[in-house]
């Protein structure tokens, strides 16, 4: 079970004094059930290739498959596997349109056909998952909630499509802490239920080190580094410096340690296990 | 990168690219008198050389001021035959039944539509060497006379303006609406007019909602920005013609010159 990118490039507006090469052959492999960032500079192509992981933009060069399925072909088979790999865009609560919360949510297990009950049952559990009770809001309008709460509509209606591979472009961007912590519980809480694949792209490099198991480093439509968050963090930080990323501060306050001479363990991910590492060191409780 | 996706520019530093666009527009306009003025083989091979030499100036890629035509191909088409069959004259050329092709009327229906070839051709080269904004401006200097009759030139202009910008953004919007809603398993293309319709509703409403709000936020934006009309409103890029704009008019009035001494001069054959 597994999205597979191979060889692949993405050209923007061939053939015009505007053309773009935005991905360069890239190969890559994301399983079911891992929890992948993707991080890169503005512009670098992280959009570019987390819409050709869904079939929505199809390869210049190259392919892009789901077990075996090619994600650009127009069979009901292919169509059946795009569908299997759901996509929160950026500013998702932008392409909200139906009258009430529940029709918008619905719009999605709609379009696969499913009956009434069934649909019914969906909507139900995917409100539920981003935390919007179905008395309060099922039949409001989208367009009268709060900016983070419009967001979790438009997540729900996502979710509710029970997709295997969830991607989400930056979901967090334009939210204040709250609605971030919330949201990401939310996805957290997804990936573990369900195994699904989560493939997020994000600007924070926090986010990256709290929650995914693996990152993917883009610069300038390539792929440059592939593997653990706290592995990247630790052994590429200039590299990263140079394509114009950082290291989470905890990282940058554990290195500050070890050149004073503290002695820490190579992978400290949060501040608490920094905390309760320092005071273990120094003998404090 | 906004600003230029629009419309047909292509981008370049030619002399032409260089030129004032108010000289673009004007001569522009001169070189349309020109072609209407054309009634000979002559004149029209004398349109052809000057449209090839502007093209090779501008440094355009030649097919793509031919394609330029594309658009109205059919009509051009259509004119030519019509005017081959129904023309009048005695030199008849071909007959079948009531059907009559001759001579003065295939003529005619060529000169027809190498007039409309000429002017397409000539005045998408103004739009491949001037982007949109460079062009409301000239539009805007050029009606700015005008005002003490009641014409709203600084208004025109901001419209278009602000349209010419907004389009490609309302262009980027649909597409990732449309992208988002096709991620969601919409489809926009089976059924009647009525379900088409309807299937539209999920991209319309969103885009509607943004178009609202750039709108509301722009005007806020230029009323935080002090903006209140044409009035007293300086510009920071100034237009000033130079030594090639001289060119260019005598240029466009040479031509006029050239056709005009064709059909009403002396005649030379
Ligand atoms: N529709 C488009 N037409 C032309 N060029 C595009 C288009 N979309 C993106 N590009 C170009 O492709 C490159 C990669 O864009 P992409 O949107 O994938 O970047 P990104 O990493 O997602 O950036 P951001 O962090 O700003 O979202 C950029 O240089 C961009 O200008
Ligand atoms: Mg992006």
């Amino acid at each position: 079970m597994s999205i597979k990118l191979e060889h692949v490039s993405y050209v923007y507006m061939p053939g015009t004094p505007y053309e773009k090469e935005a991905l360069k052959d890239v190969s890559l492999e994301i399983r079911k059930g891992e929890f992948v960032a993707v991080i890169g500079h503005t512009g670098s192509g992280k959009s570019t290739l987390v819409q050709n992981l869904n079939g929505l933009l199809h390869p210049s060069k190259g392919t892009a498959s789901l077990d075996g399925t090619d994600l650009s072909g127009k069979t009901q088979e292919a169509k059946q596997a795009r569908g299997r790999i759901g996509m929160v865009f950026q500013y998702p609560e932008h392409q909200l349109f139906a009258e009430t919360v529940y029709e918008d949510v619905a719009f999605g297990p709609r379009n696969l056909g499913l009956d009434n009950d069934e649909m019914d049952a969906r909507v139900k559990e995917a409100m539920k998952f981003v935390g919007l009770d179905f008395e309060t809001y099922a039949q409001r309008s989208p367009f009268s909630l709060s900016g983070g709460q419009m967001r979790r509509v438009a997540i729900a209606g996502v979710v509710a499509m029970n997709p295997d591979y969830l991607i989400l472009d930056e979901p967090s961007a334009g939210l204040d802490p709250g609605s971030r912590r919330a949201v990401f519980a939310e996805i957290m809480a997804l990936y573990k239920k369900r195994g699904i694949a989560i493939i997020m792209v994000t600007h924070s490099m926090e986010d990256a080190a709290k929650y995914a198991k693996r990152m993917l480093v883009i610069n300038k439509g390539q792929i440059i580094l592939d593997g653990r968050p706290g592995e990247i963090f630790l052994k590429e930080k200039n590299r990263l410096l140079e394509v114009g990323m950082d290291i989470p501060e905890v990282y940058k306050l554990a290195d500050a340690l070890r050149a004073k001479g503290l002695r820490l363990p190579n992978e400290i991910t949060d501040a608490k296990l920094l905390l309760a590492e320092v005071k273990r060191r120094k003998g404090l409780k | 990168m906004l600003d230029i996706t629009l419309g047909q520019y292509y981008p370049g530093n030619s002399f032409i690219h260089r030129l004032d666009p108010r000289t673009k527009i004007l001569s522009t306009l001169l070189l349309i008198v020109a072609v209407f003025l054309a009634n000979t083989a002559i004149g029209y091979a004398a349109l052809c050389a000057m449209v090839l030499f502007i093209i090779l100036v501008s440094g355009l890629p030649f097919m793509l001021v031919l394609k330029s035509v594309k658009p109205l191909l059919f009509i051009i088409v259509l004119t030519l035959v019509l005017h081959a069959v129904m023309g009048q004259g005695e030199h008849v050329l071909y007959q079948w039944k009531f059907i009559k092709v001759t001579e003065e009327g295939l003529q005619l229906g060529v000169q027809m539509a190498m007039r409309l070839i000429l002017l397409l051709m000539i005045s998408s080269i103004l739009t491949f060497t001037t982007s949109p904004i460079v062009l409301t401006d000239g539009i805007e200097a050029l009606l700015r006379p005008f005002r003490v009759i009641g014409v709203p030139a600084h208004e025109l202009a901001m419209m278009m303006t602000i349209a010419l910008r907004f389009i490609p953004t309302l262009m980027e919007e649909t597409d990732r609406i449309i992208k988002a809603q096709t991620a969601r398993g919409a489809d926009f293309s089976g059924g009647n007019l009525l379900v088409r319709a309807k299937n539209m509703l999920p991209i319309l409403v969103p885009l509607f909602i943004s178009a609202f709000r750039r709108a509301d936020d722009l005007a806020v934006a230029m009323e935080a920005r002090c903006y209140r009309g044409g009035e007293g409103r300086t510009r920071m890029h100034q237009l000033t013609y130079r030594s090639g704009d001289v060119m260019a008019f005598v240029f466009a009035f040479a031509m006029i010159g050239l056709l005009a001494f064709l059909r009403w001069g002396p005649k030379l054959v």
